[in-house]
Formats: C-alpha cells, sequence, structure tokens
C-alpha cells in the first residue's frame, strides 16, 4: 500500500498547452490499472519502476509554484491518476485551500476507471475531469484495454451528473474502434447523457507505442474528418 | 561618405520605387554635410561601431521619433491643414490620413498613426456595423498603401471597444503589414476575451505586440504609445534620436575580466554613446530650426518638454559570455545563472548610469535619456538583440521568460522579446492569454510571439511577409529591404520555436 503523502510520479511538465484549457502544470502519476495496445506512453503501466520518482504533496506545490504565475492551473495525468487518488486529493485540498494558489483550476486527465466512492471524495476539490472512453462495446473495449468498459460508462455518467465532466476523449484506431457504426453509436449515448458533451477525438498516432499496435495504420486526415463528421 | 557613384547608382536602382529614391537621395545629400561635432574617441568608437547613431544622418533635421497629439488636432482643427475639427467618422478618417501625409519621422513616413480605437471611438455612435465595416477597411487598405513602412505603428486601449474589434477582425481579413500594433494591456480593464482575439489575430498576421499599460503608465504617464518597433515615449513628444552602444564590442575592448569593465570600459563606452546623443540633440534643436518652424510644434501638437532621447543597448547575451569567459566560467547567457546575474549587473549599471547622465532639452524625462534595449538592424551580424538570448540558443518558455524578465522594468522606452511559438497554440489560444498575462504580472513590460506557420515574419520588431521575400528584389514595403538582410544574414527565420527580432535603417539601403 502506498503512502498518500508520496506518490509516484512518471514525470511532470512546467507548461503543457495540451492537457486542458490554458496553461497547465502537469503531473504525470506512474502506474495504470488498464493495459491499452494503444498506450502512447507504455513505460508508465507498471506502479513501481526505478524510473518513477517518489514526490511528496509539498514537493509538487513547489514545483506549481515554479510555473506560477502563467499557468491557469494544474492537470494531474498519468499512468492513470485515480490509481493514487488520495494523493490526487491531498494535493488538490493543498491547492484549493491555500491563498497563494487562488484561481488555480485542478483537473483529472483519466481513464475512467474508479469506482464513485472515489469521484465523491475527489469532486468537491477538481473542477474538471478529462475522461477517455476506448471503446462503447465492451467486447471491444476488453480486447484494447485488457478490462471491461462498465467502471468508465458509470463514471462517465457519474460525473456529468455533478457537472465535472470536461469532456470526453475517443482515441480512435483505424480499423479497430473507428467503424461509422461504432461511431454513431459512441455519439448517440454521450450525447444521450448530455447533448452539449465536449466530445475531443484523439487520431491515433504510433509513436511511443509498442510492438502490437506499431503495425497498426496511423489515422489519416481523412480518416479525421470522417469522426469529426459523424461525431460532431 | 555620399560619392557621386552613390548617387548615380541611387538615381538608376531599378529595385526602389520613385519615392523610395527620392528617399535615398535625402539621405546622400545629408551625408555629404559633416555630422555634428564630437570628440577623437567618440569617431573612433563610431567608426568601429562600439557605439552607432542608427544611420540617422549626418544632420538631424527632424526627430527620430514624434508622437503627434492626433486627439488634441481631431478637437481643434489645424490651421496649417486648414481643416476644421472632424465632426464625423468620414471627417475624422480623412484628417488623420491628411496628418500622417504632413507628419515626418526618421523613416519619412509616421511611426505613430495614434490610438486609433481611442481616437476613432467618439464618431461611430449611429454608424452600422456595415458601414464601420465598409469606412474602416478603406481606410485600414489606405494606410497601408500610402505609408507602406512596417515602423507606422498604432496602439489600441485596454478596454474592448467596437472599433478595437473591428480592426482585428480587418486584420484578420486584410493581412497587410501596416499598420503594426500594440495592445495596452491591463491586469483588469482588458478581459481574456479582448485578449482572445488579439491572439487569434497574431495567429493570422503576427500583430498584435502586447504592453504592460501599467508598468508603462508608471513610467511614461497616462499619454504614452508604443511606435516604429517597441519603442515606447510620450504623446505629444518623442525621443530626438537613438544611439546604442554595442555590449558584445565593448567587452571586446575590455582584457581585465569583470572588474575591469565595470570600472573603466563600460563607463568610458557609456560616455561616447552619451557624448554622441548630445551632439545630435544639439543639431536638432539648436540648428536645424524644427522646433522653431515645424506646423506639429507651432500648433501645440509636439511640445521639446515631452522630448527625451533613446539611450539604446544591445548584444547583452555576447558581452555576457565574453566577460565569463575572461573570468574562466563556462556558463553562458540564458543558461546559467552566475551568467544571467551578471547580464542583470550590467544593465542595472547602465540604468544607474544614464539615469545620472544630464542630458540637453529631455524634459520628457526629467533631463535625463530613456534606456532603451534596441532590437537591431540587418548588419547585426554575430550579436543578439537588446537582452534576448541568442536565437537557437533559448531555453525552454518558462526559463527563457524568467531570464528576459528581470530587465524589463530597466527600460522606460521599450525593450522586445519575441517568442515563437508553434500550432499548440492554435487549438489553445488561452493557454497563450495565461502566458501573457503572466508575464507581465512578472514584470515583463514588452510581449510579441509569432507563430510559426503563418506568412508573417517579425525581423527585430517589424513585420515582413515571406511571400514579399520571395518575391524580392522589388516590394513596395521599405522595410522588407531591411528584413532580406535580416533573413540571410542572421536566421532569424530559423529561431527555435518560440522565438524572432528591429531595424530602421542601415548602410545598406539609407547612406
Amino acid at each position: 500500500m502506498l503512502k498518500a503523502h508520496q506518490a509516484q510520479v512518471a514525470s511532470t511538465i512546467k507548461f503543457s498547452w495540451v492537457d486542458g484549457p490554458g496553461n497547465r502544470y502537469v503531473l504525470f502519476l506512474q502506474g495504470c490499472n488498464f493495459n491499452c495496445l494503444a498506450c502512447h506512453n507504455p513505460q508508465t503501466i507498471p506502479l513501481r519502476t526505478p524510473r518513477a520518482n517518489e514526490m511528496t504533496v509539498q514537493e509538487v506545490l513547489e514545483e506549481i509554484r515554479g510555473s506560477m504565475p502563467y499557468i491557469s492551473g494544474v492537470t494531474v495525468s498519468g499512468g492513470e491518476a485515480t490509481v493514487q487518488h488520495e494523493f490526487v486529493l491531498d494535493l488538490f485540498k493543498e491547492i484549493k485551500s491555500r491563498k497563494e494558489f487562488k484561481g488555480l483550476t485542478t483537473f483529472i486527465d483519466s481513464n475512467g476507471n474508479a469506482p464513485q466512492e472515489v469521484w465523491i471524495q475527489l469532486a468537491p476539490f477538481t473542477d474538471g475531469v478529462m475522461l477517455d472512453l476506448k471503446a462503447l462495446d465492451d467486447a471491444k473495449h476488453i480486447e484494447l484495454t485488457g478490462n471491461s468498459n462498465v467502471v468508465v460508462l458509470d463514471s462517465i455518467r457519474y460525473l456529468d451528473s455533478i457537472a465535472k465532466l470536461y469532456e470526453v476523449r475517443l482515441l480512435l484506431v483505424p480499423g479497430q474502434n473507428d467503424s461509422d457504426r461504432e461511431l454513431i453509436d459512441t455519439a448517440v449515448w454521450l450525447r444521450g447523457i448530455n447533448p452539449e458533451m465536449r466530445i475531443k477525438i484523439n487520431a491515433f498516432k504510433t509513436h511511443g507505442v509498442r510492438a502490437l499496435a506499431r503495425q497498426w495504420p496511423e489515422a489519416s486526415d481523412a480518416d479525421l474528418a470522417r469522426y469529426k463528421d459523424i461525431v460532431n | 561618405m555620399t560619392s557621386l557613384e552613390n548617387i548615380r547608382s541611387t538615381v538608376n536602382d531599378s529595385k526602389f520605387t520613385y519615392r523610395q529614391r527620392i528617399a535615398q537621395l535625402a539621405n546622400l545629400a545629408e551625408n555629404l554635410l559633416d555630422p555634428p561635432p564630437v570628440r577623437k574617441q567618440c569617431t573612433d568608437a563610431l567608426e568601429k561601431r562600439i557605439i552607432c547613431d542608427m544611420f540617422e544622418g549626418n544632420a538631424p533635421y527632424r526627430p527620430r521619433y514624434l508622437l503627434p497629439d492626433y486627439k488634441k488636432v481631431l478637437d481643434n482643427g489645424s490651421v496649417f491643414l486648414e481643416l476644421p475639427a472632424a465632426k464625423d467618422f468620414d471627417d475624422a478618417l480623412a484628417f488623420l490620413l491628411i496628418m500622417y501625409s504632413a507628419t515626418p519621422s526618421i523613416t519619412g513616413y509616421p511611426v505613430y498613426f495614434g490610438d486609433l480605437d481611442t481616437l476613432l471611438l467618439p464618431y461611430v455612435d449611429g454608424l452600422s456595423d456595415e458601414d464601420l465595416y465598409a469606412k474602416l477597411k478603406r481606410f485600414w487598405i489606405s494606410l497601408d498603401r500610402m505609408f507602406p513602412d512596417a515602423f507606422a505603428h498604432t496602439n489600441l486601449s485596454p478596454v474592448y471597444n467596437r472599433v478595437s474589434q473591428m480592426i482585428f477582425k480587418l486584420e484578420r481579413e486584410l493581412l497587410q503589414v501596416v499598420p503594426n500594433i500594440s495592445l495596452k494591456v491591463d491586469p483588469v480593464l482588458t478581459s481574456d476575451e479582448y485578449i482572445l482575439d488579439a491572439v487569434t489575430t497574431v495567429f493570422a498576421c503576427g500583430k498584435p505586440h502586447f504592453i504592460n499599460d501599467v508598468m508603462m503608465q508608471s513610467d511614461l504617464g497616462s499619454q504614452y504609445a508604443a511606435v516604429s518597433c517597441y519603442n515606447s515615449l510620450k504623446i505629444g513628444g518623442g525621443s530626438h534620436t537613438l544611439v546604442r552602444i554595442n555590449l558584445k564590442k565593448t567587452a571586446e575592448e575590455c582584457n581585465g575580466g569583470v572588474e575591469k569593465f565595470f570600472e573603466t570600459t563600460l563607463p568610458f563606452y557609456l560616455d561616447l554613446t552619451a557624448e554622441l546623443m548630445e551632439s545630435r540633440i544639439l543639431y536638432l534643436v539648436e540648428e536645424s530650426g524644427f522646433f522653431e518652424s515645424n506646423w506639429l510644434v507651432n500648433e501645440g501638437l509636439l511640445d521639446l518638454e515631452k522630448f527625451s532621447p533613446m539611450f539604446g543597448l544591445f548584444g547583452l547575451a555576447e558581452c555576457v559570455n565574453i566577460l565569463m569567459e575572461q573570468e574562466g566560467d563556462s556558463g553562458t547567457y540564458g543558461h546559467s545563472i552566475a551568467a544571467d546575474d551578471l547580464g542583470y549587473r550590467i544593465t542595472s549599471f547602465i540604468a544607474d548610469w544614464v539615469s545620472h547622465r544630464k542630458m540637453p532639452y529631455c524634459d520628457g524625462n526629467d533631463g535625463y535619456a530613456f534606456l532603451h534595449s534596441q532590437s537591431g538592424i540587418d548588419l547585426d551580424l554575430d550579436v543578439t538583440a537588446g537582452t534576448r538570448i541568442p536565437i537557437g540558443t533559448e531555453p525552454p518558455l518558462i526559463d527563457h521568460l524568467r531570464t528576459v524578465s528581470r530587465h524589463h522594468h530597466l527600460f522606460a522606452s521599450g525593450i522586445s522579446d519575441v517568442l515563437s511559438f508553434d500550432e499548440t497554440a492554435v487549438k489553445n489560444p488561452q493557454a497563450v492569454v495565461d502566458v501573457i498575462r503572466g508575464a507581465f504580472k512578472s514584470g515583463m513590460r514588452d510581449f510579441t510571439f509569432n507563430l510559426d506557420s503563418n506568412d508573417f515574419i517579425r525581423i527585430t520588431g517589424y513585420l515582413v511577409r515571406k511571400s514579399d521575400l520571395a518575391k524580392m528584389p522589388s516590394a513596395r514595403h521599405s522595410s522588407t529591404f531591411l528584413g532580406a538582410g535580416s533573413v540571410a544574414d542572421s536566421h532569424v527565420n530559423r529561431r527555435n520555436v518560440k522565438r524572432v527580432m528591429s531595424a530602421e535603417s542601415s548602410p545598406s539601403t539609407s547612406s
């Protein structure tokens, strides 16, 4: 069992323009409870690795100070952020309670595989969650991630109901999860929960992925245009 | 020195327009005269380009930069121009174009068009959006076609309004080099929506440049503007001249390490820089008759009491690196705390020195020159603009901002740092807003960024269209020729992602 006040950290970024709204400090936690074939940082999947660093909440706060006053907020990503949810909670509580961090928003980038109790604890200190949906069809989801999506779908419903779902991201891999049928079903399901839901499409790239997925084709501009056409 | 061959080749130079040839011939004629008198050490330093008069010409007969009080003339009309006060939007636009045609500067074109949103806002009540668009568009095209010089500059006020919104819309549509634009940013008055509109406009055409309104007002008062390239001066006044010291060459004259540099070498060349400025100011004010005869002065639109010259410096990065090497330290500017601290010690020393060196006719700054971080001209080879980090060696954005920001408070008349951003900015413009707000909160005065992928390249502060460079050697904008020199010589179009550099005249084009 990990101590809550110490996190296994894969890396940190002082300025990121691709991990939520505005310029953000990003903490990439080590360890993920999925094992996605298309993962572009597979080195962050195991929880224990000599490459990870241990950081305390205070150490992370010190780094965040170093990115101020240039940032909108902080994003915790991974790995999977919620695997170390106690640490995330401690960190976000500090950010939200200290005057020096006033105005910073707190976001979580998650695979959604966390039970509702975790979201209930995090929600008061979290401004938004960016959540990945790898496939709506459970068999396909298991094939792509090694896990069922039942918890993920629950997370989407729950976070939307408490207005903490910032966006749902679809990582689309040509020939794997990008048929018109799958995209339409996914869009209909998501819009059925909330017609205004932000859906972000991430096109699959082979950069960083493991051997099997490296053989998959990358999404082309034409693929991307088709995805956007169907989903939006 | 001007020779008959210089004159002949200018007369016959087919890469210049008629007007460009006239301007060139005027420079050549001026340089037949002896320059204002200075001591021999000063002439020697000038010849070695340790100090530099920006090739302004040997007989200054108009101030380098002047910022007429356009508000006053629109309200009162002008005897010289035989125009009554402007009554409506059409009057105001026509009045301004006429004003510009009668406003001199070092470039021959006005370097300041006024804070156009503030100037025009009183005349737009009752005007439909369609009319505002059509009228302002004709005016905007006229600015670019009649005053084809990228140093011609307008400012926009901190509060979002109908006119500034329309100006950004036109900028994105017209993609013109002229006018250069600065947006005055206040932490409270300027909305995120306004900055986002501006950031989106930079994505399209490289404008506007962002300025820290709070810092500027505390140094220059509420009536100020940024003109030409990042030169912030008083409205109703300006700068007689800009003389700059090449800190790289100054360091090369020193061979005794840091302490000797501060004790003897630097003060010696600062004194020569001041001497050159002083002699040029005296000529302008006491010999040329500008302040007795020019209509802008006669009608109270310019006031000598609001003038102060710009004491420029450049090449800080190389200066620091040379001195570090003399001290046996391998740290370099932008990459070493010791080097950065030395850099700050140098700019602080110069700021203090300049603030104790009285200058004649400088009531614009209580008798002293304004310190200016000069952003370069096209013959600056192997030397970095102002206090910038050398192109291609810029550290990550946050370290870059930290290294340069600390100098900004020292340079009341402007300092520029140009950052170059990649396409991720386009997808997240709020991130750019965050960085701009953070930069001003941490003490930056000027902030400019370029997007790598658009057609505009900021050379040193002014803009050139890459497509115009491709069309050389004939271009409508005089400043494009300067840009070609910069691109060929210093590879400013290949700076590290997140970065860019300025020029007004150079021997290759104007003497």
